[in-house]
């Protein structure tokens, strides 16, 4: 249907699409965009997967909502560590299925992956407490402190309820507001990990550490991915905001469990802002980008059966706000809206303050969504115009930079680390170095190795490491930096080689400089990007907290894309500008000693 | 016939991969125990992280583990350490062998396990 023509339906709405199953999908649904209705599973599992705060937990406890007034028994299952389910239900939840004030028949229950980890490495070490040297108990808590164990752990808890029907079989449906990652799928349906790990008495086992203790699982597992693929028992629904980038999140992991044969596929756009009569640039700005997005989306997800749900100004927090959503709109009345006088400044004066340096690296960070490259770009963009050397340096695709500079500033240049062409270049590397005369079996065994997920991110780290290291006598400014998970793998992995002198791997230079140079204040700047809401404020408050652990301490946070700030008059809008007020409050009171405001702009 | 014991530091998987860099040192070693397998030799190896419990059962090399971890790896060689904090080289290996220097007659190197101890990959 041309674009023009779903815009113009999009009024006559309807007021709950049917429930869906999966037998009818295929008939019926096929290409069919559902207008403003919950994607309701009928298959007794469902999971809701998307980037943070597309509104997953949302969409979830309302779609959960709606079965259990149907007279359905419903579990909700969080296993994100940041979750407000608490919140959004208005019940305190804990580890076992807790039922919902206000909601007969829902459930609804809290896994931290993290606690689990925690557990799990208790499990595998607790035993040889006091039997062990001290030390050699410290160095197996290591093994399991990482982020495939965390990983891992969240998968088991997943497995408990997924592959055991027993122990969710009080529940009709059990719904769960995040979804295994493509990774960890694949990690446990690697036939040869398994069969490796078995046979390992001799040779050692395939990147298999953190699983060693769940060999025994081993058949439990198979039963929760044979779950996961089983149509008529699952269906996972990919979340997305009609933005560009959350659609091509969406897309990669559609990809991903396609590829592992899964195939009972929705997509909820969550979100879509249509202005209800146009004239504010904001509004008639933000309406033409997601019906462009949307537009412009892959051929591949837009072929799912896809559920619409409208924007909502108020936040969906307590059972009414859930019920409410996914109906139709009623129009916001304007109640008077107010700016704090006491607003964070913009992007000026941090710039101003960041040329007075002279050089240095500046790292825009945060979670995907809240518009890294944009404010990367800014800041290289009015360096360059101030007259220094400037390298912008991003992981976007270079198409997506190009949007969001001007090529022709005298100065700056725009350079991108391709993940796939830097992990090629590392197998490459690795496979001549260390592959050279392995068997084709061997061989095999390595390039599986190599497939394992920190292999992209110690490629990316590397060239990340070349990048910073230009920083010595120009700005160079980043809008991705590794993970604080990574630069504690660079810290261990540091402390690694200056104790055990004996190893040969040779860490390039510019990697051994990188720690010290991220950790001095002088030298790099580091930004945590976020908007004003919860979830990102949430994810970007635990990124700070592993900055910390890796002793590096933020310049500044920017809150990008400001409705408040942004001047709109749109009621809609205008409303939602007012709930930014207390998450805005949160980080300058809270978080931050520095803030910028940006606002929204069209 | 000759057993050759290998107690390895906790380690996620040994090809060293998922480290900052691959160590060839672990790949060779892998590649060098394969070697002796060929000759007869039993080979077992065992990783701190995993297997535990063979650490707890052999108290000389706990004795080892608690004057320092830098003692891992430890080679024992039917049940007496040859060898603490290094990986010998295939000569070395050899010498303490009996095996002589002579090539393998099998050049087949087997990529074992995967990252480096305290490598914090995994």
């Amino acid at each position: 249907m041309p674009l023009e023509a779903r815009i113009a339906e999009q009024p006559a709405r309807r007021l709950r699409g049917p429930l869906i199953g999966h037998d009818q999908r295929d008939m019926v649904f096929k290409d069919m965009i559902i207008m403003n209705a919950l994607p309701i599973p009928t298959t007794r599992h469902a999971f809701f997967t998307g980037k943070g705060g597309v509104g997953k937990t949302s969409l979830s406890c309302a779609c959960g909502l709606a079965l259990a007034e149907t007279g359905k028994r419903v579990l909700i299952v969080s296993t994100d560590p940041a979750s407000n389910l608490d919140e959004v239900l208005g019940t305190k939840l804990s580890g076992v299925p807790t039922a919902i004030a206000g909601a007969p028949g829902l459930f609804a229950l809290n896994i931290d992956p993290e606690a689990a980890a925690h557990d799990y490495k208790e499990r595998m070490v607790g035993p040889y407490r006091g039997i062990l040297p001290a030390a050699a108990i410290a160095s197996m808590e290591e093994q399991f402190s990482g982020a495939c164990t965390v990983e891992i752990a969240a998968f088991d808890e997943f497995a408990k309820l997924l592959g055991d029907e027993t122990a969710t079989s009080a529940f009709d449906h059990v719904i769960f507001d995040t979804a295994p990652t493509g990774h960890t799928l694949r990690l446990l349906t690697l036939p040869s990990a398994w069969t490796e790990f078995i046979a390992s008495s001799t040779g050692g086992a395939s990147c298999l550490g953190p699983l060693a203790g769940l060999e025994k699982q081993k058949a439990l597992y198979a039963a929760t991915v044979a779950q996961l693929s089983d149509a008529a028992a699952t269906t996972i629904i990919l979340v997305s905001r009609p933005e560009k980038s959350a659609l091509r999140e969406a897309e990669r992991t559609r990809g991903e469990l396609a590829e592992l044969g899964v195939s009972n596929l929705r997509l909820a756009v969550n979100g879509l802002f249509t202005a209800l009569r146009s004239g504010d640039a904001i509004a008639d700005a933000m309406t033409a980008r997601a019906a462009l997005s949307l537009a412009a989306m892959p051929p591949a997800l837009a072929a799912l059966p896809r559920h619409e749900i409208g924007y909502v100004a108020k936040g969906t927090v307590g059972l009414d706000s859930l019920r409410a959503l996914g109906q139709p709109i009623p129009p916001a009345v304007m109640i008077g809206t107010t700016v704090p006088p006491d607003l964070p400044p913009g992007l000026d004066g941090l710039i101003a303050e960041v040329a007075a340096t002279g050089h240095g690296v500046i790292m825009t960070m945060g979670k995907g969504g809240v518009g890294k490259t944009s404010v990367a770009a800014a800041i290289a963009t009015a360096l360059a115009r101030a007259g220094h050397a400037v390298t912008l340096s991003t992981t976007d695709p270079a198409a997506h930079v190009a949007d969001a500079v001007a090529t022709d500033i005298p100065g700056l240049s725009v350079t991108r680390i391709d993940p796939e062409a830097e992990v090629a270049l590392y197998r490459d590397e690795v496979l001549a170095k260390a592959g050279a005369g392995l068997d084709s079996g061997g061989r095999a065994m390595l390039e599986e190795d190599l497939r394992s997920p920190c292999t992209e991110e110690i490629a990316v780290f590397r060239a990340f490491a070349r990048t910073v290291d230009q920083g010595r006598d120009r700005f160079v400014v980043l809008d991705t930096a590794p993970t604080g998970h990574t630069i504690l793998l660079l810290d261990a992995a540091q402390a690694y080689h200056r104790e055990v002198l004996r190893t040969q791997a040779e860490m390039p230079q510019a990697v051994r400089d990188l720690l010290p140079r991220l950790r001095d204040a002088d030298y790099t700047k580091t930004i945590i990007v976020t908007l004003a809401e919860a979830t990102p404020v949430h994810e970007a408050e635990r990124l700070q907290a592993d900055l910390a652990r890796a002793v590096i301490t933020p310049f500044a946070w920017v809150i990008n894309q400001s409705l408040l700030a942004s001047g709109t008059t749109d009621p809609v809008l205008a409303l939602r500008g007012q709930y930014e007020i207390p998450f805005i409050q949160r980080v300058t009171r809270d978080l931050s000693k520095r803030t910028v405001l940006i606002p929204w702009r069209a | 016939m000759t057993k050759l014991e290998v107690y390895d530091p906790a380690m996620c998987c040994s090809t060293g991969v998922c480290g900052p860099d691959v160590d060839p040192v672990l790949v060779a070693f892998a590649a060098d125990l394969k070697w002796a397998a060929e000759h007869g030799i039993e080979v077992v190896r065992y990783n701190l992280g995993q297997e535990p419990q063979a650490f707890v059962v052999n108290s000389a090399v706990v004795k080892e583990m608690e004057a320092g971890m830098d003692r891992l790896p430890v080679i024992a060689l039917d049940g007496h350490i040859i060898s603490t904090g290094l990986y010998p080289t295939r000569a070395q290996l050899a010498a303490k062998l009996g095996l002589g220097t002579a090539q393998p007659k099998i050049t087949v190197k087997e990529a074992s396990s995967c990252c480096p101890p305290k490598s914090g990959c995994c």
